[in-house]
């Protein structure tokens, strides 16, 4: 059935075409360098420097100290003012992102013993999470705050309960070191589906499929020619976006190289299966370009959990990521850098990855007959 | 300026692209596939929280904690952890976000008026949700705590906290996402459009004659910009519609400046697909071109990361982003009534951007042809 | 030579072949013998590349069967393939390879190794004249030697079927002429050969012709028994203006009239003499008109509602030293040639030798590296767009939008020449009824028949009634009857005093101009008159050539 000699002459000149095509080399290095910088950088979670607004309508001595706090913390950038009117104009025309309003009858609250005295903290609600991260660094520092003024005046109320917190896996807790494992699955969605996609839809266009098919050349030697020549570049781009990302952005690994070899082996064929299965299909270069950025690429930023997370989304919408490999595949990359090998997680999404690429080769077989009606 | 040429170009333009089976396509099916999918999907809201709780605690305020946890709304399933070993597990085969691990002398340290603690183990793979996470716990043991002071007569502190959320009083996510999706579906389709609209006559051998009639390059490139900036205007109306209708999303500000700002926005957006369009000769070529444009573009964009977050040289970048600016114009718009100078300011590097891009189109057209 | 009695090597039994409604092959019947040139003849659309498909064993018939050696093309189609060779029309070369990686891959593919392979190798480049190329890519290569290119890889193993698919369309005549001495070695040693083609020329060298036309089989046998039965009716009657033309076809005894050089070739219904009518020898494609009913008659209606050119430029297109370089290629090198009011002046060559390249530099589509294009004295890259109003321009494969309706299409090239209003609307009706658009006004014009093409594609370029028409392959694969009509309308145009520049690959179809400039590698070989063209070629030994036989004479060096 498939014959090794013929094999290696096919993948050999796959070969000779890949070294002087320009979108190769665009989409297998140029792509992916330039979007692990992007993420590397440009897509951060970390929120410090948040400019917020203080108003202080009314002097509250026993503020200042908060006060202080909050002006020394590196989470925060705080303008002071007095014109209540000037920092709300500021929120809504965007230039702080919330303000903090001692008012004007705090310290009359403070002298009476019924009353609790109120300190806002308005956000801005237009970015729900960030609006979040405000109100919660908001919180610590008044939680630490509090803490302070416990030893010093006995409250204790809400400090009855000391809840530790503790990070697993990310002590951290640099965004960054999430996103770029997960952001890893998205340069290899690129070359294994789009990339497939375009090479053999240009073979059809040019006619070289046609004097391909009259030889002795079977089918799948054809299939097997392309899939493993674009899964030898396809690692080969792996390998060195791993690199990158430990070694210019610090990511840490902690699961072993093999096992993070192994799931991106799998997922890559996940990936050219589906990038074969299109151009087969679409026979056409357009077609097959849409079809991948629609059906592989797009999928895999919105539903694959690396950066929105799948359990906040609507449960018809998770049932449709259960088809995506770049889910199981973000799932595997995010616990080898960041936990380690944690193997009934890691053979699980392995196991399901591949259970897609056989659904996808399988049809892919059925479809690949050699003959031009 | 307007003549019966630049009428029959246009004219065939829209006749072109509606009649080819591809383009139509492309222009229906994908846009609103992606409104409805990822308004919902593209989310860092956090809700359907898998919680694991270990209770090591005999007495009655630690089952009260639980089930105050058990019972709020974020946290969907609550498995019960039985021992300290099965916490490692839990957490590393991802069944859960948070553990709960309420200390055995919890009940006993309350009841005689002391501290008490509980450990709150969170996913720092998933460190954006677990943060937010993490507050709403700690939201729910204040509150807890509160209480049992109240009720122990401990003297509680006479400072607090009230949050306010403003232009989204329920911090609705979509709220936000889909204004900004508003603004890249938009972005998409202009650049497609443009982009394909002289690689597909190259493609097919027309360009030549296009070149050859007594059409005047100025005149092809507002013969393709017109119709691309009016079907991406319309599409633009009707995610608007939907937006308003479907998503229940205020339109508090102006409706005028609105429509022109993604007016000089889709213009600004054509200028660069049309450049794309000059260089490229096929439109395969075009497609793959105008998705290294975009993906860059959305990321920096400020669509669902922050601009603020990024370094300061990239920030800078940013500048030449023409989505950067719509999307402030566009949940300003929504959300906040933005003043119109603030629209104005943003809208001026459009203009800029917009002018420099067809320009650039402009020049490269004549030059290309050698 | 056995032969006679030996068994086909081919069997087709009452195929049909249909895409959808469309019937591509109708019923097709016949058996063919082995170790013979057989020549698969029709124009574009007959069905000639969906036979060599079904005899490929890459495509299913729809009902029929076809046999080679034995093996059935539906179940052994494996069988098929390891014993034919196969060139499709747009051999597929790889153009990021280079000629011997070609090679290896063709020959890696059809296992052929070792001792054998590289015996094999010598003899192929040898055969071919690309020994001096092997480490060039394939992509650099002239359009002759990619053909000769792909040959060799179809032949790497010999195979007993070789199935060449127009494997001489636009190639240079030397090289086309190498080909077929290619061709005639092989099938001495018995190979069968099936080589489709459009050229009727080409036909006559077979030894076997199957004429297709429009999925139907018209003829089967050796392309003399079709010749001979024109015998004693052709004639050559010498033409005093393109008038003439008209006047003999639209006779009742004749059946076909083209014009050839100075003189007008005639073909009558039976065989007698024609009056003032020099008998001369019959070609293949007089008996192809004949069987297909004739030329058509009539006039030409578009010429008669055209306008009479009125203006004094003695020399409308003037070209100087015109050169073009892509980098280090050199395109065009250094043309100069005049053309006169009311002249159909055609640039004849093979593809690849700068023909279009010169087109669109005169229509101000390319950059000009160094020389003078002029047409009325302007240069048309600087020309305002109202000078552009006198040109028409049909461009490659008729660039007609394809999605757009016929009625669409008319009404975008109007109103892109400025015609606006009454003016618009009655030049499209012209058009309909000339040229019989109304059962087809709705349909896309993708799906126009290729005849149908041609004519929307000349009715976009004159709706404006141009007084300069550019013609780039304006015939390119049309069956030789819409080919005549067309070249009524032209004829017709050019009574009227509209100029014509044309570009060909087509030898015999430069008969028709005043004038032709021979370009060959982007250089003009000679400029003339055809018959002074074939004047020059003539020798003891081809005392009658053809302008195919002129050209190579006049290339290679001579006159």
């Amino acid at each position: 059935m498939v014959n090794p000699r013929r094999l290696k002459a096919l993948i050999v000149k796959e070969f000779h075409q890949i070294v002087r095509d320009v979108s190769s080399i665009l989409i297998c290095v140029v792509l992916p360098t330039v979007l692990l910088i992007l993420y590397g950088f440009g897509v951060s979670l970390d929120f410090k420097n948040m400019k917020i607004g203080l108003v202080m309508e009314d002097t509250a001595p026993d503020a200042q100290s908060f006060v202080k706090a909050l002006v020394d913390s590196r989470y925060f950038n705080v303008d002071i003012g007095r014109d209540r009117k000037r920092i709300e104009q500021d929120v809504v025309d965007g230039k702080l992102l919330g303000m903090v309003v001692i008012p004007s009858y705090f310290s009359q609250f403070r002298e009476r013993t019924d009353k609790i005295a109120p300190i806002q903290v308005i956000a801005d609600g237009t970015n729900p999470n960030t609006a979040s991260f405000v109100q919660n660094y908001v919180d610590a520092a008044f939680e630490g705050w509090l803490q302070q003024q416990y030893y010093e005046s006995g409250w204790r109320g809400q400090l009855l309960i000391d809840p530790q917190i503790r990070y697993w896996f990310n002590e951290s807790l640099d965004s960054r070191y999430f996103i770029l494992p997960g952001s890893l699955a998205i340069t290899m969605t690129l070359i294994g589906a789009l990339l497939t996609a375009l090479v053999i839809a240009r073979e059809w266009e040019r006619g070289t499929m046609e004097s391909l098919m009259a030889t002795s050349v079977t089918s799948s030697e054809i299939m097997l020619g392309k899939l493993l020549s674009y899964f030898i570049l396809g690692m080969v781009s792996f390998i060195l976006s791993i690199f990158f990302t430990i070694f210019a952005f610090g990511v840490p690994l902690r699961g072993s190289l093999l096992a993070l070899m192994l799931s991106g082996a799998v997922f890559l064929f996940t990936a050219l299966g589906l990038g074969l299965l299109i151009s087969t299909l679409a026979k056409n270069q357009f077609v097959a370009s849409q079809a991948a950025l629609n059906a592989a690429f797009l999928p895999s930023y919105m539903l694959s959990g690396f950066l929105f997370e799948i359990s906040s989304m609507p449960v018809p919408i998770q049932w449709m990521t259960y088809a995506i490999p770049a889910r199981y595949f973000v799932s595997c990359l995010q616990t080898l850098f960041l936990a380690g090998n944690i193997w009934p997680l890691i053979l699980k999404n392995i196991a399901i990855m591949f259970g897609i690429a056989l659904i996808f080769y399988a049809i892919l077989v059925k479809k690949m007959v050699k003959r031009l009606d | 300026m307007i003549n019966s040429r630049l009428l029959s170009l246009v004219k065939k333009e829209f006749i072109a692209i509606w009649r080819d089976k591809k383009s139509r396509f492309v222009l229906i099916a994908p846009p609103l596939l992606q409104l409805f999918i990822f308004a919902f999907a593209a989310t860092l809201d956090v809700t359907n929280i898998s919680l694991g709780i270990l209770n090591r605690d005999n007495g009655e305020k630690g089952f009260l904690l639980t089930e105050k946890f058990y019972g709020a709304p974020y946290f969907t399933h609550v498995t019960f952890l039985k021992s300290d070993e099965e916490i490692a597990p839990f957490m590393n085969e991802q069944k859960g976000m948070m553990v709960l691990s309420i200390e055995p002398l919890f009940s006993k340290n309350l009841d005689s008026g002391d501290h008490a603690s509980v450990e709150l183990i969170l996913d720092g793979r998933k460190s954006n949700t677990t943060q937010i996470i993490a507050g709403y716990a700690t939201q729910i043991i204040r509150e807890f705590a509160q209480d049992v002071a109240h009720r122990e007569e401990i003297p509680q502190q006479p400072i607090a906290l009230v949050p306010r959320y403003w232009f989204n009083p329920n911090q609705l996510y979509q709220w936000f996402t889909v204004p900004g999706l508003l603004g890249i579906l938009t972005l998409v389709e202009a650049v497609i459009l443009s982009a394909l609209s002289i690689a597909r006559e190259k493609e097919m051998g027309t360009f030549d004659q296009l070149l050859v009639s007594p059409l005047l390059p100025s005149e092809i490139l507002i013969g393709k910009a017109l119709p691309a900036c009016l079907i991406a205007l319309i599409e633009g109306t009707v995610i608007l519609i939907a937006a308003v209708t479907f998503f229940q999303i205020p339109f508090t500000g102006s409706l005028l400046f609105f429509y022109a700002s993604m007016l000089l926005f889709i213009l600004s957006i054509i200028g660069i697909g049309l450049f794309l369009s000059v260089l490229c000769s096929t439109q395969q070529q075009a497609i793959l071109g105008a998705f290294v444009i975009l993906s860059p573009s959305v990321l920096l964009s400020g669509f669902a990361t922050p601009i603020e977050n990024m370094p300061q040289w990239m920030q800078t970048i940013t500048y030449i982003v023409p989505l950067r600016y719509f999307l402030i114009i566009s949940r300003g718009v929504f959300l906040k009534d933005l003043p119109i100078h603030v629209i104005l300011n943003n809208l001026w590097p459009l203009v800029i951007i917009g002018a420099v891009n067809l320009t650039g189109a402009a020049l490269f057209f004549r030059r290309r042809l050698q | 030579m056995k032969n006679g009695a030996a068994l086909p090597i081919i069997r087709i039994d009452d195929l049909t072949k249909s895409f959808g409604k469309e019937e591509a092959l109708q019923h097709l019947s016949v058996d063919l013998p082995k170790g013979q040139i057989i020549g698969l003849v029709g124009p574009d659309g007959a069905g000639k590349t969906t036979l060599i498909r079904l005899l490929a064993a890459l495509m299913l018939p729809s009902s029929g069967q076809i046999t080679i050696n034995g093996f059935d093309t539906v179940k052994e189609a494996e069988k098929i393939h390891n014993s034919i060779g196969y060139m499709p029309q747009r051999f597929g070369l790889y153009e990021d390879l280079t000629v011997m990686q070609n090679l290896v891959l063709y020959a890696d593919l059809n296992g052929v190794m070792g001792e054998e392979r590289k015996k094999v190798f010598e003899q192929l480049l040898s055969f071919t004249g690309l020994s001096p190329f092997t480490k060039r890519l394939a992509g650099n290569l002239s359009g002759g030697m990619k053909q000769k290119l792909g040959l060799a890889c179809t032949l790497i193993r010999k195979p007993d079927v070789l199935l060449l698919d127009e494997p001489s369309v636009g190639v240079d005549p030397i090289s086309r002429r190498e080909l077929w001495k290619m061709i005639q070695g092989l099938a001495a040693e018995g190979i069968s050969i099936i080589w489709s083609t459009i050229y009727l020329d080409e036909a006559e060298k077979c030894s076997r012709v199957l004429l297709l036309n429009e999925g139907k089989m018209l003829f089967n046998g050796p392309p003399s028994e079709m010749t001979d039965k024109m015998k004693g009716r052709v004639f050559l009657v010498p033409k005093e203006k393109r008038a003439d033309l008209v006047e003999i076809v639209n006779r009742e005894d004749v059946v076909d009239a083209t014009i050839q050089g100075a003189d007008i070739r005639v073909v009558t219904k039976e065989s007698h003499p024609f009056a003032k009518g020099k008998p001369v020898k019959p070609r293949f494609e007089d008996a192809f008109i004949d069987l297909l009913g004739g030329s058509p008659k009539g006039k030409s209606k578009l010429a008669e509602n055209a306008p009479e050119v009125a203006n004094d430029h003695e020399f409308v297109i003037k070209v100087e030293n015109l050169t073009k370089k892509f980098g280090d290629f050199t395109a065009v090198d250094s043309i100069s040639f005049q053309v006169k009011k009311g002249e159909i002046f055609g640039l004849l060559g093979p593809n690849g030798a700068g023909k279009s390249t010169t087109f669109k530099m005169l229509c101000g589509l390319l950059k000009i590296t160094s020389g003078k294009a002029t047409v009325y004295g302007k240069s048309l890259i600087d020309a305002p767009a109202e000078a552009r109003e006198h040109i028409g321009y049909m461009a490659q494969k008729f660039s007609l939008y394809g999605d757009m309706s016929v009625l669409q299409n008319l009404q975008f090239f109007s109103g892109v020449y400025n015609l606006e209003g009454e003016k618009q609307k009655t030049a499209i009706e012209q058009m309909i009824e000339i040229f019989n658009f109304e059962p087809y006004l709705d349909s896309p014009a993708k799906e126009l028949p290729l005849g149908y093409k041609q004519r929307l594609g000349l009715a976009c370029a004159v709706m404006h009634h141009p007084e300069i028409l550019f013609l780039d392959e304006p015939t390119s694969g049309v069956d030789p009857i819409t080919r005549r009509e067309f070249w009524n309308h032209i004829n017709g145009l050019v009574e009227k005093g509209t100029t014509i520049i044309v570009t060909t690959h087509f030898m015999d179809e430069a008969e028709n101009c005043d004038r032709i400039g021979l370009i060959f590698q982007g250089k003009i070989v000679t400029i003339g008159a055809p018959d002074e063209l074939k004047k020059k070629a003539k020798t003891e030994q081809n005392p009658d050539p053809t302008l195919e036989d002129a050209f190579i004479y006049l290339v290679e060096g001579h006159g």
